[in-house]
Parts: structure tokens; C-alpha cells; sequence
């Protein structure tokens, strides 16, 4: 979708729909991408809990997956992982 | 009625007039007494206000943001170094499209420390994005702040105005007033409408985001578009002023330019010194004239242009410096003039308070007249050499 332009805009920066977080996509920003490993996670949910980004997808009492649109690649998930099933490569390499 | 007042008493009672919803305030010469005068008002209950004494004008910028956010008609004043520390508030207040109006009493910024008048604190907010008016004695700084308050709620516009008053040659000179009354300017400026109030709390919305290369560049864009519906408003609502007050104004304002041949430019207090000399010289037969620029932003390039099509010499008389650059209103009437092959020449004066008498502005109108071409130094007036 392009985005819209000056015209189509509120005036003075206001945001006025609340909830709408979800429709900006930072994952653009990221440099490092966290890449879950099932076969180790014992679905603890602590990656949910520390998850800055709300982008730890949770279904069932299980994590689902990560949201690659919203994680900025700050990797804290996998800081805080205690099985270490959380690793992660660059976004560069990944694209080669 | 007519009143004796000085400007900061007139400026406080256009205030008690417009009756705004939220005044936060902080000292500082020579606009003290403004603030002064408004919250006798408040005290006796002759105005609605809600008076908040901040601790800094970094927070009174802050605190009017914040009342003008919430849905509120929110005024203060300033001058100098409160403006100075206000500095990046006043950015917000503009970008954010709150209209605000803000009575500046022009005045010195330190360094060396100095209360006395020039234009250096004005000119150096005069790319914030808000709107200016010079007002050039106390019957105009009255007029121009409830013009100012209609002029910044226009729903095209919604931009903080800044009403500007020479320090202590204005504010504190007694000069005879005619104040409107108060049910009249109510009638005139209108209820005030609010745009997505915070206090609205079944529509809630976020006031300053973060703002990043995606849509900064289109608020800025809407920015420029506001002040482009400023000039044809204002001349509007000058019209139905004049009808109110009787009093005629315009974004400019022309006293014999239209057959001069020296024309002095200038703003605020010192017009009036310089049209009592135009009087003068014009008994004697000299075609002198002065134009006075009223609204510095946004500025009326077109008028000005127009204006001087007829005059042989200039002269712009800038009360503040550019180091190192033209001053600002000789940078903007040059600007305005590009195409037009004029002998002009660059004046600075007063600062600091520094007076500026009939004489200084006599020998003005005689140099120009020898002028032969643009000159390309920085003339000083009563400097001492």
C-alpha cells in the first residue's frame, strides 16, 4: 500500500485511531534475526515475557512463532532463553 | 473609551478580554508586568482563567502546549532570554498546530546582559514555524493580540502567533488606548473550537509521536501550506476588525510610499519615529516615505514588492543582526525586490536599547539620497565609530 500523502494526513503528527501500532512494520530495522529452534524450546514463555516488541507469537500456551514484521533484532529473547534454543544470524547473510 | 495605557497594560487587558481558558506564566523584564496586570485580573475574578506560575519558560512553552492539546485557548508572554529558553517548545507548539498566542516583548538576548529593546529574540524564532506580528505602539499591541487569537484558531491555519512589542519604548511608555468592549471581542474571536482534545476521553488520540523519515517531511509540507492561508485570512479578519474598532489595518502598512522616492522599511516602534519625520520632510518637499512590515511571518513578499515598484532609494532598518549574513528584514525586503534593479541599503539600529531619535532617521533619508548603487556594507546608526 503507498503510503498516503501530506493531504491525507492529520495535522501536527497526531495519531488520531488509536491501535494502530500494529500496521507499522519495524522489522525493516533489524540487523540480527532470532531464529527459535522447536526441538529445543520447552515453550517456558520467558521470550514472551522479555519480548520488548510483543513479537513472540503465542497459540495455545505454545509459542507459534516470531513476528519477523514487528522484531527489531534486539535479542534479548535469546539472552534470556535458558535452553539456549534461540540463536540468530545476521540479515545480510540471510539475503545472500 | 479611551484609557491611558502602556503596552503591557494594554497587552493584559486584550488578554482579560479574549478571556483565554489557560495562562501559564513566568517573569521576565520587560513583560513582567503583563503577567503583573493579568493576574490582578485573575485574582478578582474578572476572567475565567486558570493561571498557572511555572517554574521556568522552558515549562510555561511546555504548560501551554500541553493546556492547548488538552482542548483549551491558551495565551502567555515572554521576552529575551525566556523566549531563549522556551526555544524548543516553541518549535513544538508550532509543528504540533496549536494556537497559541504569545505577546513577545522584544528585548536584548545576552551576552553582554541587557533588558532593553531590540529584535534579536523575535527574529531568532522566526523559522519556528510560527506566525509573526510587530505591533508599533500600544493601541496595535492591543488590536493585534485579539486579531492574532481569531487569526491562529482558523481551522486552515491553527498556528501559535506571536504578537511582538518593542521593550519598554512600548511596554512601558503611557500611550492613550482604545479598548473594545469586552462582549464585543468575545462576539469577534468566537467560541473556541478544539481539534482531537486529550480531554476528549471517548476519542483518544497520541499528541507527539515519534515522527520519523516516512511522514516528518509531509507534516513539514503541511506546515508550509498553513502559513500560505494566512495572509488572505488575516487581511479578512482586518476587514472585519475594522468594522468592530474602526480602525483599518493591513499586513503592511504604506505611508507616502506610493509617490516616494526615499522610502525607509522598518517595523514596530521605530515607524512611528520615522513617520513623524516623513511628515517633516514632506512640508519641505521631499518625497520621503515609510513602509512598515506588520507581518514579518509569513512575510509578504509580493506586497512589498508592489509597494517599492515607485521608490529610487531604500533604506531597511533592522533592529537585530545575522552575523556574518544581511539582517533579517533587509535579507527578506532584498529578497522580495530580486528582480527589481533598486538602490537599496542595509541599516542597523538600536540595540540594546540604543535610541534612535527624528535626527538619525533625517540624516537616513539624506544618505539614501546620494545613493548610486545597492551598498554592500551594513550601515550602523549611532554607533560610535
Amino acid at each position: 500500500m503507498p503510503e498516503p500523502s501530506w493531504k491525507e494526513i492529520p495535522t501536527g503528527g497526531l495519531i488520531v485511531k488509536p491501535g494502530n501500532a500494529d500496521n507499522y512494520k519495524t522489522g525493516g530495522w533489524r540487523t540480527y534475526r532470532p531464529i527459535r529452534d522447536p526441538n529445543k524450546c520447552t515453550n517456558c514463555l520467558l521470550c514472551f515475557i522479555y519480548c520488548p516488541d510483543s513479537a513472540i507469537k503465542v497459540k495455545d500456551g505454545k509459542i507459534s512463532h516470531i513476528d519477523y514484521d514487528h522484531c527489531k533484532g534486539c535479542l534479548i529473547c535469546e539472552k534470556e532463553c535458558p535452553v539456549k534454543a534461540i540463536s540468530h544470524k545476521s540479515e545480510t547473510e540471510i539475503k545472500e | 473609551m479611551k484609557l491611558a495605557l502602556s503596552g503591557n497594560e494594554a497587552a493584559a487587558y486584550a488578554m482579560k478580554h479574549i478571556n483565554p481558558d489557560v495562562v501559564p506564566a513566568f517573569p521576565i523584564t520587560p513583560q513582567t508586568e503583563i503577567m503583573h496586570n493579568f493576574a490582578g485580573f485573575v485574582a478578582d475574578g474578572e476572567v475565567d482563567t486558570e493561571m498557572i506560575l511555572v517554574e521556568s519558560e522552558h515549562s510555561a512553552m511546555s504548560a501551554a502546549v500541553g493546556a492547548a492539546s488538552a482542548g483549551a485557548r491558551v495565551m502567555t508572554a515572554t521576552s529575551a532570554n525566556g523566549l531563549a529558553l522556551m526555544f524548543e517548545i516553541v518549535y513544538i507548539a508550532a509543528s504540533t498546530r496549536l494556537p497559541i498566542v504569545m505577546t513577545v516583548v522584544n528585548r536584548a538576548l545576552s551576552g553582554p546582559i541587557n533588558i532593553h529593546c531590540d529584535h534579536s529574540d523575535s527574529m531568532g524564532c522566526r523559522d519556528s514555524g510560527w506566525i509573526q506580528i510587530y505591533s508599533e505602539n500600544a493601541q496595535e499591541v492591543y488590536d493585534n493580540i485579539i486579531i492574532g487569537m481569531k487569526l491562529a484558531e482558523d481551522m486552515k491555519i491553527r498556528l501559535p502567533v506571536m504578537v511582538c512589542q518593542d521593550g519598554f519604548i512600548t511596554s512601558h511608555s503611557i500611550d492613550v488606548v482604545e479598548p473594545l468592549e469586552p462582549e464585543t471581542v468575545k462576539n469577534f474571536i468566537g467560541e473556541h473550537k478544539a481539534i482531537y482534545p486529550l480531554l476528549d476521553v471517548e476519542n483518544p488520540v497520541t499528541y507527539g509521536p515519534l515522527d520519523l523519515y516516512d511522514y516528518y517531511f509531509e507534516h513539514k509540507r503541511q506546515q508550509v501550506d498553513a502559513m500560505w492561508y494566512v495572509k488572505p485570512t488575516l487581511r479578512q479578519i482586518f476587514a472585519d476588525f475594522s468594522k468592530i474598532s474602526g480602525r483599518a489595518y493591513d499586513i503592511i502598512e504604506k505611508y507616502f510610499v506610493d509617490d516616494a522616492d526615499q522610502v525607509i522599511v522598518t517595523m514596530s516602534s521605530t515607524a512611528g519615529t520615522a513617520k513623524a519625520e516623513v511628515d517633516e520632510l514632506r512640508k519641505k518637499g521631499q518625497k520621503a516615505g515609510l513602509l512598515k512590515i506588520k507581518l514579518f511571518r509569513p512575510f509578504p513578499y509580493e506586497e512589498v514588492s508592489e509597494a517599492l515598484k515607485n521608490a529610487k532609494h531604500i533604506a531597511v532598518l533592522d533592529r537585530s543582526l545575522s552575523f556574518g549574513a544581511d539582517a533579517p528584514l533587509y535579507s527578506e525586503i532584498k529578497s522580495a525586490l530580486y528582480n527589481q534593479n533598486k538602490k537599496i541599503c542595509s541599516y542597523v539600529f538600536g540595540l540594546g536599547g540604543r535610541d534612535i531619535n527624528l535626527e538619525d532617521i533625517k540624516k537616513v533619508f539624506s544618505e539614501i539620497q546620494k545613493l548610486d548603487n545597492t551598498c554592500h556594507d551594513i550601515r550602523f546608526i549611532g554607533l560610535r565609530d
